[in-house]
């Protein structure tokens, strides 16, 4: 009765306060402060970015100052300062990709047999090392950064920092996400298939090739986009295990750069890196597109890729 | 159909892999930590045997943490920056979440995606952008100077304790989000529809109904965030670089890269990870109960 007594009054008279509650409150009615914030944060989140790669094709020396529209100085012209004749800029990037490269080509194997290991051994060690997996996801890159910096330091002492150091920093904290990714789909399969192939006649070895492979394909594929994304934005672990100069990838020379003056390549250098990985992420929902188009759900591609993606 | 021994072998690569590099490594700080230091040359001599152990220097940089000690006041900062930070990320990520999870259906997918977006861009580029922003010619300056609110703009850059709880809102506020967002849409409508049926008005149904049932979802948004916050150095070296500004992880990165005392780093961050382990603990508490009440 109150409800709908209140819901008769005039606008005018309910407070503001009532009204400030009522947005806040109501799941069903017009929440314009909602809409309000949303929208400012999603425009705050992405609007320095633009502006950053924005900056990236300035025709002046400024990186605050809009100086004019150049699109190649900062990326190839400039005889001196640009991305490809800054032999620093040029090597960071070259490293970055390296990295990333070398990190989907180990990462995502180990971590796709560390899924089906993790997701089906059952030994008195299995939970242990369950437990043991998901520490990497929650260890601050900071501690992981000077673990790995001591013990290559003292114990491994074989292992110079290197790009080989950072390789296996970057795999080591990589590795968890591609168990996740690949289990979270191991379960949506399920093992029907495989006791399906195997009542046919199928050796473990031809389910697994014939089978399963296939079918996690999609999942490998996500896998293989995640960890470039994280091994391409690591920071902390890079520099960490950095050999010096000539293991600087492109965010230690930004963070290099912020410090100092900074000129124009080095946005450009990073707006390089935002370009690699969108093209990346385009081809990746491509593929992923192709490869599950027998099996497609209600929302489409798009929605099971991010969940596929989101299990983490 | 599998032979029994397969799955374990799989699994036997990365977990040798995790023992050998991630393990290990935690070992040796621990080692380096609890070793001596070579008098002359001042280089840690790590101790491997537990029986060798000293813990003589450990517990000199653990009473550092004492109030008005060495680490006392950067201690303090630290926890007040990411405190204040974590509550904003909150104020502005829950309602977004909420906004999301509640009352989108054609935007929904837009705004999912746009939320993800910041995944895609690198961290550092990110700060970059912030830093580009915030400069003392830059665009949030030239608005100031614009629209005549300030007559001299601030320096954003040089030890400002407010571009630091910003950088980092900026930084991590992503991170928090999308998980509020899954909480947010695994609570189940007809409760709320059952609480405005039994006569709660919009607000007390939000807050009898709603915010109780996010709250583990609030929590675990937040130790996702808090974890790295802790350890974080790049952002106040970034956006402020001074030492007025400084986090625990600065002091741990300066003791290692700056006037080099491993020994003394590998101390702080040991003391970190117990403090974080801590704090991850009563979370994987606070869990555990919630699930055996929602079970009971």
């Amino acid at each position: 009765m109150t409800e709908i007594a209140l819901k008769s009054q005039p606008m005018a008279s309910r407070s503001n306060l009532q009204r400030v509650r009522d947005w806040i409150g109501n799941p069903w009615g017009r929440p314009r402060f909602l809409v309000l914030v949303t929208w400012l944060y999603v425009l705050s989140s992405i609007v320095p970015v633009i502006i950053a790669i924005q900056f990236s094709f300035n025709s002046g020396r400024s990186v605050t100052a809009w100086q004019g529209f150049s699109l190649s100085r900062w990326y190839w012209s400039d005889p001196v300062d640009s991305v490809w004749h800054d032999p620093t800029l040029q090597q960071a990037l070259v490293q970055s990709l390296k990295l990333a490269g070398l990190d989907m080509l180990v990462a995502t194997p180990l971590g796709v047999l560390l899924a089906l290991g993790l997701a089906r051994w059952r030994g008195r060690l299995s939970s242990p090392a369950n437990f043991l997996m998901l520490f990497p996801l929650v260890t601050p890159e900071l501690v992981m950064g000077v673990s790995l910096y001591l013990v290559i330091l003292y114990l491994f002492t074989f292992i110079h920092p290197s790009t080989f150091a950072q390789m296996l920093g970057h795999v080591t904290f990589s590795l968890s996400y591609v168990v996740v990714i690949v289990r979270g789909r191991l379960f949506s399969i399920g093992r029907q298939y495989e006791e399906a192939a195997a009542d046919l006649g199928a050796t473990p070895w031809e389910s697994l090739r014939l089978v399963l492979l296939p079918l996690l394909l999609p999942a490998i594929l996500s896998s293989l986009m995640i960890v470039f994304a994280i091994s391409i934005d690591d920071f902390v672990i890079s520099q960490w295990l950095s050999c010096g100069a000539q293991c600087d990838t492109i965010p230690i020379r930004i963070y290099s750069a912020t410090r100092a003056a900074p000129l124009p390549s080095v946005n450009a250098l990073a707006a390089i890196m935002v370009y690699f990985t969108i093209a990346a992420l385009g081809l990746t929902y491509l593929v992923y597109r192709f490869m599950t188009r027998h099996e497609r759900p209600a929302g489409g591609a798009t929605a099971s890729m991010m969940g596929d993606i989101g299990g983490m | 159909m599998y032979p029994k021994w397969l799955w374990a072998v799989f699994a036997l690569p990365g977990v040798v892999w995790l023992i050998l590099l991630f393990l290990t490594p935690f070992y040796a700080v621990i080692g380096v930590a609890f070793g001596g230091v070579d008098p002359i040359f001042q280089n840690p001599l790590p101790a491997w045997n537990p029986l060798d152990w000293d813990f003589t220097s450990f517990l000199d940089t653990l009473r550092g943490f004492l109030p008005g000690r060495t680490y006392w006041g950067i201690f303090l900062r630290t926890t007040e920056y990411v405190a204040i930070a974590l509550s904003l990320c909150l104020l502005i990520g829950y309602p977004v979440a909420y906004y999301i999870s509640r009352h989108t259906r054609r935007t929904k997918s837009l705004l999912l995606a746009l939320l993800i977006l910041p995944f895609w861009v690198s961290y550092l580029m990110r700060m970059l952008a912030w830093v580009n922003l915030f400069a003392p010619e830059g665009y949030v300056n030239g608005f100031l100077r614009w629209s005549h609110l300030v007559t001299t703009p601030p320096d954003w850059l040089n030890g400002n304790p407010v571009s630091v709880i910003l950088g980092l809102v900026y930084g991590y506020i992503p991170y928090l989000i999308l998980p509020l967002l899954a909480s947010l849409d695994r609570i189940d409508k007809s409760l709320l529809e059952a609480a405005r049926d039994l006569g709660a008005s919009p607000f007390s149904a939000f807050l009898q109904v709603t915010l109780p049932l996010s709250k583990t979802g609030i929590l675990g948004a937040s130790v996702i965030i808090a974890l790295p916050m802790f350890g974080d150095y790049y952002t106040p070296n970034i956006v402020s670089g001074s030492p007025k500004t400084s986090m625990l992880g600065n002091q741990i990165d300066i003791y290692f890269h700056g006037g080099p005392q491993p020994s003394v780093g590998a101390a702080l961050t040991l003391i970190l990870s117990a403090f974080l382990g801590v704090l991850m603990a009563y979370y994987m508490y606070t869990v555990s109960k919630a699930q055996r009440e929602s079970q009971a």
